[in-house]
């Protein structure tokens, strides 16, 4: 992180409030203490985020004092864009990968941050460290440059940019024990907790607000559930647990036998999707 | 259940003991790499029920292996070489036993892709060396060795896979064995472990297996988790590459990086590698507090007692155990690039956190990958391994790659691209650069120049052959010479009877003839004079060399902008006619690129006016500029 910071004009952190986002920021707290983060942290909001994690991001910011930019693909809402209607992939990339495209062109970031673990999925398995983009943010996964030992080359032309996963070597179990080690702040849909779940398509979803639309047949029950990630509320799965502490959720974590992953309705849409998501811009 | 149980105490425990190894696997395209880091991943219990579900699926749409699980999709990520069936880059895969996590880097095996290996190899402790029993040790087998030694592995695993092929025979297992050991003789290995497996029925992966009684030796796993590879880097003499300086206020003054070798307490002495200025450590300081001491590996914050000019790219060090400094060092560099490494073109060389501009001075040889045989050469082409001398801009401070990786280890970085081109591991220091000292001279430019009553200065022209360089770089230098200025015109044809008359016309001896004509053109600017150099310089990169060798605004780049069909119909030495009918090689603008500059100093375009015209404008240039005094 310092080396982004020692050697780009213009970084920035994306910060998505998950579990990942917040060992990161807490990381960058570390790294430049007794400074703050030298970047700030930029969100990218597609309307459809849990009202909690909203809250847990205002939260964050003004504890640490930091400087936060909100961005909302202006133009996706107007187009009224949902992930109901229009369907995951459709939102996805107009609200997530269209919108941090913009994001990053504004205000002409020339390094961004992600939480991305080399774990999480077979295409980010080959992912650099410093993963170079083009200027239209595109990733051509045979055109990445060699990393050898802790030597990354940083060096980009004027549109280019690069982005940097610190925690690409981190396991989800290495996440958790270390959120435990330090203390770290989570959003509290991680814990389990009676919330108004309707099942669709065998996926429990949580019913944050009067936007989700009953089917027919379907019912909103109260059930004792967490998050194992957390997106776009409508895109994302609970389980039923009853881990409500960090030290529940550790010893869940070590019997787990299910890849946090799965609760991400994107990834299953199509074989490979995620690298054809990456070449267009997706984190 | 809120308070820990004993079982998650146990748990964390047992984490926190467990060390790391980070380990490499390399082997040719049907080895059956994949199948075994599938193989490790799956019998260690590391698959979620979903993958596997995902995998039975794919098996079955992909699988090359019948009904049975094909563990060589759970890591053939990307969907291109999922098609093809072979891996073409380095993927990371992280599993976990109860005695040490482990980082594998899979790699390929194909000759063009020795540098992805290479990758996988800076940051391993380990090499998982597969051989298919049937084919026994193979040129790439010993290509693999080769390159895990030159980067700086010291244990090797030898696994035999397909044990199962060869009716487990002992004959053929030991056969295997001793040819490997007859080659890796010659590398710098300190362990070396032989393993017979099958990676498709897992015979020696997990446990040892009965099909194998001759084989008394641990189980693949079993040795991974043992095996001692620790390289002391805590034990090494202290470094810290600077990384960014701390400022948050005036204060507060603190170096942060990565150590690099050695630890640090507060109290303890430190000196700065490049400056031989010293200080001690007076804080550790962490978000946490301050630390009682520090290790290799840690990333830390320091603060010194006194106040010394430290920035990034500084190295501190133990004052008793300092690194080498210096601006020339032989180095082995391995190529990454499809453009070919041209001794004299300058690169950016970035060791630890600092970046300088550097060039290969010497090729000394090249050396064959597959039979460590010493081989001659003028260039280096993409997977090649050559060992060099190299010249940087300015000194640094590092030590040879085989004491530390971090302080020894530097990439190369093209200067248009950006791409990385290059890994090098430093050898050691040329003693002579730091024998070779500059002679303070009492009669300066400045002096020199003053005398002339004129501004010293470089025209370089450059543009393609018959652009007419020659022609206007002679007129102004008459016009020039009217007015009672010193000049001095080095022209491309006649610097290469004598100066460069050993050069060709190779990309490598272009290069090179430019750098000698911008040495010279130093020199006579040293002297006070104003030079004209009329050259094609067709690259780049080479143009910019020889700016960086002069000092600011005493460089000005004149592009001679004549379209080729004008050169070709000019053609005045029928050099044109010569090259298209095949009987010159080389030749700019028909079999060898020009590359035009993007910001020249002077743009001539000669089409609609006369040179007398152009001459006219450069010396108007030059007197509005205030270099004729």
């Amino acid at each position: 992180m310092r080396e982004v910071a020692a050697e780009f004009a213009n970084p920035v952190m994306l910060y998505s409030i998950g579990k990942d986002s917040s060992v990161m920021l807490h990381l960058a707290m570390k790294a430049f203490y007794p400074s703050k983060p030298p970047f700030p942290l930029m969100h990218v909001d597609t309307t459809w985020k849990f009202r909690e994690m909203i809250q847990f991001r205002d939260d964050t910011v003004k504890r640490l004092g930091l400087d936060l930019i909100v961005h909302i693909n202006e133009d996706g809402v107007k187009r009224g864009i949902n992930p109901f209607d229009s369907g995951s992939s459709l939102h996805t990339q107009v609200m997530k990968t269209e919108s941090l495209k913009q994001a990053l062109d504004k205000h002409g970031f020339d390094a961004a941050f992600g939480g991305a673990r080399r774990d999480e999925e077979k295409s980010r398995a080959k992912e650099r460290i410093f993963s170079f983009r083009t200027a239209t943010h595109a990733w051509d996964p045979k055109n990445q440059r060699p990393e050898l030992w802790r030597v990354y080359n940083t060096r980009i032309n004027k549109g280019e940019s690069i982005r940097v996963f610190p925690l690409s070597n981190w396991t989800e179990l290495d996440i958790w024990q270390y959120i435990l080690a330090e203390n770290i702040p989570i959003v509290p849909l991680y814990f389990a907790k009676k919330r108004p779940i309707v099942e669709r398509d065998g996926t429990l979803i949580m019913r944050d607000d009067e936007r989700m639309k009953l089917k027919p047949g379907e019912t909103v029950e109260d059930r004792l559930v967490r998050f194992r990630t957390l997106g776009c509320y409508p895109l994302t799965g609970a389980i039923e647990s009853d881990a409500s502490s960090l030290e529940d959720i550790v010893t869940e974590m070590f019997t787990a036998r299910t890849s946090e992953r799965q609760g991400r309705l994107i990834d299953s849409d199509e074989k490979a999707s995620m690298e054809k998501k990456k070449k267009e811009g997706y984190f | 259940m809120n308070a820990p149980s004993v079982d998650l105490q146990n748990f964390l425990a047992a984490q926190e003991k467990k060390s790391l190894l980070r380990f490499l696997t390399c082997g040719s395209v049907d080895d059956g790499k994949s199948t075994l880091i599938g193989r490790l991943l799956y019998d260690t219990k590391l698959l979620f029920e979903d993958t596997l579900a995902s995998l039975e699926k794919d098996s079955k749409k992909f699988g090359t292996t019948g009904e049975d699980i094909d563990f060589a999709l759970l890591v053939d990520g990307l969907e291109a070489e999922r098609e093809q069936g072979i891996t073409i880059d380095v993927a990371y895969r992280f599993f976990a036993t109860d005695k040490r996590k482990f980082i594998v880097a899979d790699t390929p095996g194909h000759e063009q892709y020795t540098r992805n290996m290479a990758t996988g190899a800076s940051n391993s402790d380990l090499a998982v060396i597969l051989i298919d029993a049937r084919k026994g040790v193979l040129t790439q087998t010993r290509r693999h060795a080769y390159i895990a030694s030159l980067l700086g592995i010291r244990h090797v695993v030898l696994a035999v896979n397909k044990i199962d092929l060869v009716d487990y025979s002992q004959q053929v297992f030991d056969k295997i064995v001793s040819d490997f050991h007859t080659f890796s003789a010659r590398l710098n290995f300190v362990s070396q472990v032989a393993i017979p497996i099958s990676a498709r029925f897992g015979v020696n992966v997990i446990e040892t297996s009965n099909q194998t009684p001759w084989y008394t030796g641990p189980s693949l796993l079993a040795h991974l988790e043992v095996v001692d590879v620790d390289t002391a880097l805590a034990g090494k003499p202290f470094r810290l590459p600077v990384q960014w300086v701390n400022r948050p206020n005036l204060d507060f003054r603190g170096f942060a990086g990565t150590i690099a070798g050695g630890r640090i307490r507060p109290g303890d002495a430190i000196a700065v590698a490049k400056s031989g200025r010293t200080s001690k450590v007076a804080r550790i300081v962490t978000m946490d507090g301050d630390l009682p001491e520090a290790v290799a590996g840690d990333a830390v914050t320091l603060t010194l007692n006194d106040e010394v000019d430290i920035s990034r790219g500084d190295v501190l060090c133990d004052p008793h155990g300092r690194p080498q400094v210096s601006d020339q060092f032989a180095a082995h560099i391995l190529w990454m690039s499809e453009e070919e490494m041209l001794p004299g073109r300058q690169y950016l060389l970035k060791l630890g956190t600092a970046t300088v501009p550097a060039q290969v001075s010497a090729l000394k040889h090249k050396i064959d990958v597959n039979s460590l045989d010493h081989l001659a050469g003028k260039t280096l082409h993409l997977n090649e391994v050559g060992y060099c001398n190299l010249a940087l801009g300015s000194a640094l401070a590092f030590d040879p790659y085989r004491e530390n990786r971090d302080t020894g280890g530097f990439i190369l970085i093209d200067r248009f691209t950006n791409a990385t081109v290059g890994a090098g591991m430093i050898d050691f220091s040329l003693m002579r650069a730091t024998n070779v000292h500059w002679q303070a001279l009492d009669v300066n430019k400045q002096a020199r120049a003053r005398l002339k009553g004129q501004k010293p200065v470089v025209l370089w022209f450059t543009g393609l052959s018959g652009s007419g360089k020659s022609t206007i770089a002679n007129l102004v230098e008459k016009s020039l010479a009217a007015e009672g200025k010193h000049t001095y015109l080095l022209d491309g044809d006649n610097v290469r009877h004598g100066l460069n008359k050993d050069l060709g016309f190779t990309d490598a001896d272009r290069v090179e003839n430019i750098r000698r004509v911008g040495e010279a053109a130093r020199l006579f600017v040293d002297a006070g004079l104003i030079v004209l150099t009329a050259f094609i310089s067709p690259f780049r990169s080479e143009r910019r060399m020889a700016r960086e060798l002069l000092g600011e605004g005493e460089f000005l780049e004149v592009f001679i902008d004549t379209p080729i069909e004008v050169c070709m119909q000019r053609d005045p030495k029928g050099l044109y006619e010569k090259a298209k009918a095949g009987k010159i090689k080389h030749f700019t603008g028909i079999d060898s690129p020009y590359e035009a500059p993007e910001r020249a100093d002077i743009v001539i375009r000669t089409v609609e006016t006369s040179p007398e015209d152009h001459a006219q404008a450069i010396v108007k240039y030059l007197r509005d500029k205030g270099y004729l005094g």
